[in-house]
This record gives structure tokens, C-alpha cells and sequence, in this order.
């Protein structure tokens, strides 16, 4: 029974997600009296700013095919009046030759970006910002109930090691270039709204310009960090069966059990992985704006998932509306990835007794190890044994 | 902690070094954007 109730609201959701027409439609309106133009209802619309279908503007834009013959009036002018000419200006449907010639300098109105500064002056930075206070809230909450996770029985006082030099300047480079890019990019995204009421618009320049200078520099650290890491990690990485045994067990975190678990566990897996997946999606879309207009991707990925969903997102994207979805999916993609990352930082420090020195030192509580990760020391010292014989 | 700090420095160098590497490929985003014409600075 709940099983149909579960699949039925799947269904609704799904039709609601891939059905473009749930959002509110515009009525077809009669204009024969204005012989096509548009009515009193349409400006009525757009006042109350309701959604109102403008193709019957965006698509009158003149056919050759209909001008008049060269004998008659206005046969010199073709099938395309002045009207028709700046609609098709106000609709970016022309290529206007341009002196300064370069990728987006051909577009003269490009409307979209009224909706991407709206997506992004509000929901982006809303429910973005409400993310990171959400999460550090509940990371709150969960030390008050939960309490530091502690070694059971204390310290064994020796140790072992857990991650070389190397292993641990791939994740320092990783993770203080991630720091520094999620700091400079929340003043870049909120800095406007929420720090120049405080700083005042000449100190918030000066801020603004150098987080800008870092952000877009600090990047190839980020990315350098993001293949060292995805190198020494990733066979350590591939998912098992022991995973699900200690996902099914909560890894402990609430039993106050210990399940088994090689080098990295379940949790760390998940947190690999979604470094690495968005990692390289945050990287794609930030070069994308480091270098305007060179790279554009939005067009040749909304083709492929309209081919596989059969969904009718864009395909014909302005030079500034590919920068536009950059820049958006930049900006969640990055959120999610800070949200996760504050989780990861408090279970590796404050949540956790003896989990630092992994990262920290290098070198782990043998009895830290033993507790989470028994099957890792198991096999090191397996191979200690064995260079010791041999 | 010497790691950690050192991979802190190397980060800041790589930034410092990545605008003067980019500018060698000719990849100056001022220059990419805009003609001399009509650039302000």
C-alpha cells in the first residue's frame, strides 16, 4: 500500500518535473482587431507582470518570400518593414555587422539576463545562503545530542600512518584553495547585499576587486589539488559490498558501533565522490567564465539531455546566456559542495577525537584506527609483517 | 602541519604565477574582451 502511495507521488512529481507546461500558461489571445499587433489584455498582462506568450512578436519579423515586386510601392524595401527590423533587434534575431567585432558583440538586446540576475540576486542567494546555515545548525544540534565521537577505552598512546606527505598536500592544496574560492565567491555572490550596508561601496570595491583577483586565480590550485587527489585516491575509492554493511549499520554514528572498513568507509566515499563529480562540474563551469565566451557548454548539454529525456530546454543560446547558466550553475553547484564540505570539516575535527592527526600529522591513535578503519591496519600490518620476515 | 602550511603557500603561488603563465599564452581577459579602442584602463 505505502508502496503505491510512494509510486504514485513519484509519478506526479516526475509529471510535474519533465512537463514544461505545470508553470502557469498564457491564454491565446484574439488579435484579430489589431490585425496581429498587440492588445490592450497583452500590456495589461505584462503590467501585472503575468507570463504572456510574445512569439506573436518574436516570430513576426518579416518574409522576403512576401515582398512586394519591384514595380509596386515599397518594393525596394523587400518583405521586411522597419517594424519588422527592430523587433528583430529587440529579439536578438538578427547579425548586425559591428565595428568592434568579437564573440557576444553582435548581440544588441539580450533579455534573458533580467531573469538570470533575479534567479540570481534571489532564490541563488536565498535558499544558497539558508543551505549553509542550515547545515552548520544541524552540525550544531548533532554535537549537543550526539557528543564527540571518542576512542573507545582511550588512546593506545601509539601510532600508525595514515596518510603520506604527498597524500596530504594534495588534500591541504585541495582544501585551502576550496577556502579561499568559497569565501572570495560568497563575497562576489552576497557582497552586494550584505556587505556594502556595513563596508560602504569604497572598502566593498576594494574587497570586491581582490576577492575577484584570487577567485580566478586560486582556481588552477583548486583543479591541480583535484587531480592529485583523484590519482592517489580513486582505487580506494571504488565502491563494495562492505560499503553497504556499513551504511546499513550508520556507520555507527547513533549505534556507537564500529563497522568495518578498509582505508576509506562509506561516508568518506560519498564525500570523495561528490568532490570529485562536482568538483570537475564546478571547474568546467568556472572556466567557462574565466574565459568569457570561449567555452560554451550549455547548448550542447541541454541537446543531449532534450535527446535523452525528451525535454525542450534551449538550444540556441546567446554568447551572454551561455555565460549566464555558467554563472548560475556555478553557484549551485559550488553551494552544494560547501555544504557538504562544512559537514566534512566538522566529523574531521570537532566531531570526531583523533581524526585531525590523519590530515593533520599524518600519523593516527592506533586505536583510532583499529575503531574505523580495522581492516586497513589489518592489511598494513600485514605488509609490515611481511617486509619485516623477508 | 608543515604539509598543510606548505600546501597553503603553494596554492597562493600558483595563483600569483597563473596570471603571468596565462598572459604568456596570450589568454589576458582585458585583452580577450575588449579592443584597445574602446578599453578604459
Amino acid at each position: 500500500m505505502n508502496k503505491n502511495l510512494l509510486g504514485a507521488a513519484a509519478l506526479v512529481l516526475a509529471t510535474l518535473l519533465f512537463n514544461p507546461a505545470w508553470a502557469q500558461e498564457a491564454p491565446t489571445a484574439d488579435r484579430t482587431a489589431t490585425g496581429g499587433a498587440q492588445t490592450l489584455e497583452d500590456i495589461m498582462r505584462r503590467q501585472e507582470q503575468l507570463k504572456l506568450d510574445e512569439s506573436f512578436r518574436s516570430e513576426n519579423l518579416g518574409n522576403p518570400a512576401n515582398a512586394a515586386p519591384i514595380t509596386d510601392q515599397l518594393g525596394t524595401r523587400g518583405g521586411i518593414s522597419d517594424a519588422d527590423a527592430w523587433r528583430s533587434i529587440r529579439y536578438n534575431k538578427i547579425d548586425p555587422t559591428v565595428q568592434s567585432p568579437g564573440p557576444a558583440n553582435g548581440v544588441m538586446i539580450q533579455d534573458e539576463g533580467i531573469a538570470w540576475y533575479k534567479l540570481r540576486e534571489g532564490p541563488v542567494i536565498t535558499y544558497g545562503g539558508s543551505a549553509l546555515l542550515g547545515i552548520i545548525v544541524l552540525l550544531v544540534i548533532f554535537y549537543f545530542v550526539r557528543g564527540r565521537i571518542m576512542i573507545d577505552g582511550g588512546p593506545a598512546g601509539t601510532t600508525i600512518e595514515r596518510f603520506k606527505p604527498v597524500e596530504r598536500f594534495g588534500h591541504w592544496l585541495l582544501a585551502g584553495s576550496f577556502i579561499a574560492l568559497g569565501i572570495t565567491g560568497l563575497i562576489t555572490l552576497m557582497g552586494r547585499s550584505f556587505l556594502i550596508p556595513v563596508l560602504g561601496p569604497d572598502a566593498f570595491a576594494t574587497l570586491a576587486a581582490g576577492s575577484k583577483w584570487l577567485h580566478n586565480n586560486i582556481a588552477w590550485a583548486f583543479m591541480l589539488g583535484l587531480v592529485m587527489t583523484f590519482v592517489m585516491w580513486v582505487a580506494h575509492n571504488i565502491p563494495n559490498k562492505l560499503d553497504w554493511q556499513w551504511l546499513k549499520a550508520g556507520g555507527g554514528i547513533f549505534t556507537k558501533s564500529h563497522p568495518s572498513a578498509k582505508k576509506f568507509n562509506a561516508g568518506q566515499k560519498i564525500v570523495f565522490w561528490t568532490v570529485m563529480v562536482l568538483g570537475v562540474s564546478v571547474s568546467l563551469s568556472g572556466l567557462s567564465l574565466l574565459f568569457p565566451f570561449q567555452m560554451p557548454m550549455f547548448a550542447d548539454t541541454f541537446g543531449v539531455i532534450n535527446s535523452v529525456l525528451g525535454t525542450s530546454l534551449p538550444t540556441d543560446l546567446a554568447p551572454h546566456q551561455e555565460m549566464q547558466y555558467a554563472n548560475i550553475w556555478h553557484s549551485i553547484v559550488a553551494f552544494v559542495m560547501m555544504v557538504a564540505i562544512i559537514a566534512h570539516i566538522y566529523i574531521g575535527s570537532v566531531g570526531m577525537e583523533g581524526a585531525f592527526d590523519a590530515m593533520g600529522n599524518g600519523q593516527v591513535d592506533l586505536e583510532w584506527a583499529r575503531q574505523h578503519h580495522d581492516l586497513w591496519v589489518a592489511d598494513v600490518e600485514a605488509k609490515q609483517d611481511k617486509g619485516g620476515s623477508s | 602541519m608543515k604539509v598543510m602550511i606548505s600546501a597553503f603557500v603553494a596554492a597562493l603561488v600558483i595563483a600569483s604565477l597563473s596570471p603571468i603563465v596565462l598572459n604568456q599564452f596570450g589568454w589576458s581577459s582585458a585583452e580577450m574582451t575588449s579592443s584597445e579602442s574602446v578599453r578604459l584602463d
